[in-house]
């Protein structure tokens, strides 16, 4: 298809998304707090109130339970609700209507419904907002089947994405890294979808696998770029979903490149970064690995408020160097 | 909406009738009376089941609630909606579903209306406007907002009823999805059931307000309270605010006060209330002895009638439950076949 190609930012991307959704099919509608004439707090619906109105770009009170709920009932009822959540950390107070009901409805009424509801998590640290704007809580909803849960780390699929969870008859949940919305990226005009469950990889090589969520795909970019100038060829895995989370494309780079890092925003223990690992321990690549699988994930502590301290929580670059020169070198 | 149907016959015309025998013709009103047995025989056969193993887990019996589930429901057709409660037989069968898939469905059965997979506390009728129980208290409500968004949304004439019990007027949810559903004007009524006790603990040591209905006030919708064992008080109730919700007057919070005669759940040892109080409400305010006295008193019904009802409705419950114990039960391999929707 002959889509021209612009330079958008991944917030453009995600706005432009909607817009098409809203476009393209009556039943879609926007929900969240200060999503209308503020623009939403990271200015990711921006004008839309202007274009499709405030029937269709909803200014919720600051109530993130009733909010996710009604979302929620809208959903399995035959609307197409995209609801944002103001910052990932307010999931908190809506896990009940994600959790129980959101997540199980289909299941609880053996398939009587389906609840085909998005939401968006603006996520993660960098921003100075300390510890309860700050969080990446991917790995919580990803432990509850009958969610998806997404990742997108470019502005192509932030857009193509979003697309496809809209278009999903399943909850979705997207994370989107803040640090992420200003980043830019070729995206096509029009419409277009990536499948959800399926990885990317970001960069072929032969010597090392990084497996990376979010931002710290770019982070593992960088590094690959250093890397190589040392004669180390890494491979770079955009996981993109971590429900379903797509193995085959894991466990094939393992095989070839023999060894294993994840890298991760959230608390590395229980995270993603743990899953993968023990997805690869259980896996027939376990029998090609020639050193121990190694986890770059978010420190055991709250975000703090001090940038040094906020830095230090995540995986940083020269972190991602030391493990992967360590990982290359090591081996048996 | 329901419409105005021929006059019982033979009552004294101009008499200062209560509500339903003014606007249901008498073969509606012994429907009522048919569907209230229903539910109470509903509710026995379960416990009976229970009793004898065919059923396992928990439920929540609503013996003693009839007249509130019936009555909210007149006034609704089939496309209107409801959320339901643990406490949620009755409103399952009011609203019109068949006994046999609900009985199939607590004995875990694949025909039952959640295939086995939800049981008691998640019982369902989609096709007939349920939209499920809910094992979460308050969990239904800011659905129910939802769903009224959508009939808002989609300029269709449906309501949606939210059932809750006085618990649940303590959640959080219930707050915000009253707030955003009189913000936005959407045609659903919140119907609160309260029997008097969350679990153990009563109203009075619960609840700051002495009644759910003034909490109306600040959601600005009318709060109405009625005796919920009085079927023709709770409809008239339901007729009016239906009214509201279709005229696009947004939403109204229902109180209708009311009692549940076994414990809150097979756990129960009856220890926060006197057996004084339940056998006051047992002998003095049973829902269906009250309109069933009414109905014979009006001359729409005698003994006999009352009595061809009585055995219908024994004959569908032991039908109903022979349906269940002769359904296949779920493979184990389908486990997993409605965690996500099949896309083919």
């Amino acid at each position: 298809m002959d889509q021209a190609v612009r330079e958008l930012s991944y917030a453009q991307a995600i706005q432009e998304a909607m817009a098409i959704a809203m476009e393209t099919d009556e039943r879609v509608f926007l929900m969240g707090e200060d999503i209308g004439v503020y623009g939403g707090a990271f200015q990711v619906t921006g004008d839309l109130v202007e274009r499709f109105g405030a029937d269709r770009v909803i200014d919720t009170p600051i109530s993130e339970l009733g909010g996710a709920g009604v979302a929620v009932g809208a959903a399995v009822t035959g609307l197409r609700p995209i609801f944002e959540f103001q910052f990932s950390d307010f999931a908190t107070l809506a896990m009940e209507q994600i959790v129980n009901q959101a997540a199980k409805m289909r299941y609880m009424l053996g398939g009587a419904v389906s609840v085909p509801v998005v939401m968006r998590f603006p996520a993660g640290s960098g921003t100075g907002a300390a510890a309860q704007h700050s969080q990446s809580l991917e790995a919580w909803l990803g432990h509850v089947p009958g969610l998806k849960v997404i990742q997108p780390a470019t502005p192509y699929d932030a857009k193509g994405m979003l697309l496809a969870a809209v278009a999903d008859p399943d909850p979705v949940m997207i994370f989107e890294h803040k640090l992420l919305y200003k980043t830019k990226g070729p995206v096509p005009e029009g419409y277009y979808t990536v499948p959800i469950g399926k990885a990317a990889i970001r960069r072929e090589g032969r010597d090392l696998t990084i497996v990376a969520t979010s931002i710290m795909v770019h982070k593992a970019l960088e590094a690959a770029k250093t890397l190589e100038a040392e004669g180390i060829d890494v491979e770079v895995v955009d996981l993109r979903t971590i429900r379903p989370m797509d193995k085959e494309t894991v466990i094939e780079s393992v095989k070839k490149t023999s060894r294993l890092l994840c890298v991760y925003e959230g608390v590395k223990t229980l995270g993603v970064g743990a899953e993968v690992s023990a997805m690869i321990a259980e896996s027939e690549a376990f029998d090609f690995l020639d050193a121990p699988i190694v986890r770059l994930g978010g420190a055991e502590t709250p975000i703090p408020y001090n940038p040094d301290l906020e830095k230090a929580t995540v995986p940083q670059v020269p972190d991602i160097l030391a493990a992967a020169r360590s990982l290359a070198m090591g081996g048996r | 909406m329901t419409v105005a149907q021929a006059k019982p016959k033979d009552l004294p015309v101009g008499a200062n009738l209560p509500f339903i025998y003014r606007e249901y013709s008498a073969e509606r009103l012994k429907q009522a009376l048919h569907k209230m047995y229903l539910i109470r025989q509903f509710e026995e056969g379960a416990e009976e089941s229970y009793m004898r193993g065919l059923i396992h887990g928990t439920m929540h019996l609503s013996i003693g609630q009839e007249a509130s589930a019936m009555g909210i429901c007149m006034p609704l057709t089939n496309d209107d909606q409801i959320t339901s409660t643990h406490r949620g037989h009755g409103h399952c069968i009011a609203k019109g579903a068949e006994v046999s898939r609900m009985f199939a469905e607590f004995f875990g059965k694949t025909t039952g209306y959640c295939g086995g997979l939800g049981g008691s506390m998640h019982i369902a009728d989609v096709s007939t406007g349920n939209l499920g129980a809910n094992g979460i208290v308050g969990g239904g409500i800011p659905i129910a907002v939802g769903a009224a968004l959508t009939a808002k949304r989609l300029k269709s004439d449906r309501v949606v009823i939210s059932f809750f019990g006085d618990g649940a007027n303590n959640e959080g949810a219930f707050h915000e999805a009253l707030n955003m559903a009189s913000l936005w004007k959407l045609p659903v009524i919140f119907v609160c059931e309260n029997n008097g006790y969350g679990m153990s603990t009563s109203m009075a040591r619960s609840t700051a307000v002495p009644n759910v209905a003034d909490r109306a006030a600040a959601y600005s919708m009318p709060g109405v309270i009625v005796d919920g064992n009085v079927l023709s008080d709770v409809a008239e109730a339901s007729h009016e605010a239906v009214r509201r919700a279709r005229a696009g007057e947004g939403p109204t919070l229902i109180e209708s006060k009311t009692y549940r005669y076994r414990g809150h759940s097979k756990s129960d040892r009856n220890r926060y209330r006197t057996k004084e109080e339940i056998e006051d409400w047992m002998t003095n305010r049973d829902p269906i002895v009250r309109y069933e006295n009414e109905l014979m008193e009006f001359g729409i019904i005698d003994k006999a009638g009352v009595e061809a009802i009585r055995e219908a409705v024994a004959k569908e419950i032991a039908d109903g439950i022979e349906f269940a114990k002769a359904s296949p039960s779920p493979e184990i391999r389908d486990l997993e076949r409605y965690v996500y929707t099949e896309t083919v």
